[in-house]
């Protein structure tokens, strides 16, 4: 019984994070956030490389 | 466990390359396919890189199609500084759906880990006492590096550097720093203090991983952390038949991740790798999609 509700909530939860995920998904895109990320992706990034 | 499966117990098998590998080498070579790259030291910049690919793979790769979460989780942090709506949601979304299979199957970097500890070498297990509070490092590295200093660290410039990156990640030196350098006689000669303490911390990284399974996996790397605390909720999971198992304890000692494979399968330590299935004599372990089963440990004590 225990279990069976623990295995419940699991799932109620994986749902509502799987919400929020498409939530904030949503958001960045609508910001344009992943115009931020391809700036920094197209650029060498000097920090990850060990120069900067 | 049941007479009737030990009767069934067969042989070990033989593969030339286990699934585990041929998906390795797939993920890597396509998250890293831009092959002329790595002859004209330059990178990729088309509009695949807004897209992050679900594992430690450097944008500054040569090869490198998309771009790496947690490089991308710093720069909205410390240079955009706002909250990383896009870029989280991304994870999370990997997170739910992947979980640890990312770091078992897609990782160039686990690929990297697990050929050197093939490498002859006299092979080291880190002592519990040691080993599982080491674990929650991980933890702290992504915590303090890539999320709130970054996030609240004031600096001059009002930009502050992906630390992570910077100081720690080897993914960086091995496919960005070092192929880069290579081909690019300008950034070779640039190259100083910083570039020696990233390259001393690489080898000290790939020197580890020749001796212990997957250190940099178990104790310092924040991607494998943050798709940890998504294990419990991840729809990809390993389950294990109790009825089937014939506690013969070869998945125990396969298991690269050091877990108590027959007590706490598909736990945040377990990365999905699939080699307990491999070798289970009695076909007792299964890979799955979808519902955790009750009463799962969680946490680093899911390790021996
Ligand atoms: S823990 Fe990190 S380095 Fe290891 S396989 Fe996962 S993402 Fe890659
Ligand atoms: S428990 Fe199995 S699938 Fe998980 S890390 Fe260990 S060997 Fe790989």
């Amino acid at each position: 019984m225990r279990s069976a509700l623990r295995t419940r909530d699991s799932s109620l939860l994986r749902l509502g994070l799987l919400v929020l995920a498409l939530v904030f998904l949503g958001v960045g895109l609508a910001r344009g956030e992943q115009q931020e990320v391809l700036a920094k992706a197209v650029r060498i990034c000097l920090e990850c490389i060990g120069i900067g | 466990m049941s007479g009737m499966y030990r009767d069934r117990v067969r042989g070990p098998k033989k593969r030339r390359l286990s699934f585990q590998r041929k998906v390795q080498l797939a993920a890597a070579a396509l998250f890293n396919g831009y092959a002329a790259g790595f002859q004209k030291g330059k990178i990729f910049t088309s509009g695949s890189k807004a897209l992050c690919v679900p594992v430690l793979n450097c944008y500054s790769c040569p090869g490198a199609l998309g771009a790496c979460p947690i490089g991308a989780l710093q720069t909205a942090l410390g240079a955009h500084h706002h909250f990383p709506f896009y870029v989280l949601g991304t994870l999370m979304l990997f997170g739910l759906v992947l979980g640890r299979v990312a770091c078992g199957l897609l990782c160039p970097f686990g690929l990297v880990q697990d050929l050197l500890h093939k490498l002859p070498l006299p092979k080291v297990r880190v002592p519990k006492g040691l080993d599982r509070p080491a674990r929650y490092l991980k933890y702290i590295v992504l915590a303090l590096l890539v999320l709130l200093l970054p996030a609240f660290l004031p600096s001059d410039t009002g930009v502050t550097p992906p630390l992570f990156c910077k100081y720690l990640c080897p993914a960086g030196t091995l496919g960005g720093g070092i192929p880069l350098l290579l081909a690019d006689p300008a950034l070779r000669s640039v190259a100083g203090a910083l570039f020696s303490w990233k390259a001393a911390v690489l080898a000290a990284i790939l020197l580890a991983a020749a001796l212990v399974r997957r250190p940099f996996c178990k104790y310092l790397c924040p991607l494998g952390a943050f798709y940890a605390l998504f294990s419990r909720f991840s729809l990809c999971r390993m389950e294990l038949d109790a009825h089937r198992c014939v506690q013969c304890g070869r998945c125990e000692s396969i298991c690269p991740m050091d877990i108590r494979v027959t007590q706490d399968l598909s736990g945040p330590e377990c990365i999905h790798c699939g080699r307990c299935q491999e070798i289970c004599p009695t076909e007792a372990i299964s890979r799955s999609l979808g519902r955790r089963t009750a009463g799962e440990k969680n946490g680093p004590e899911a390790s021996k």
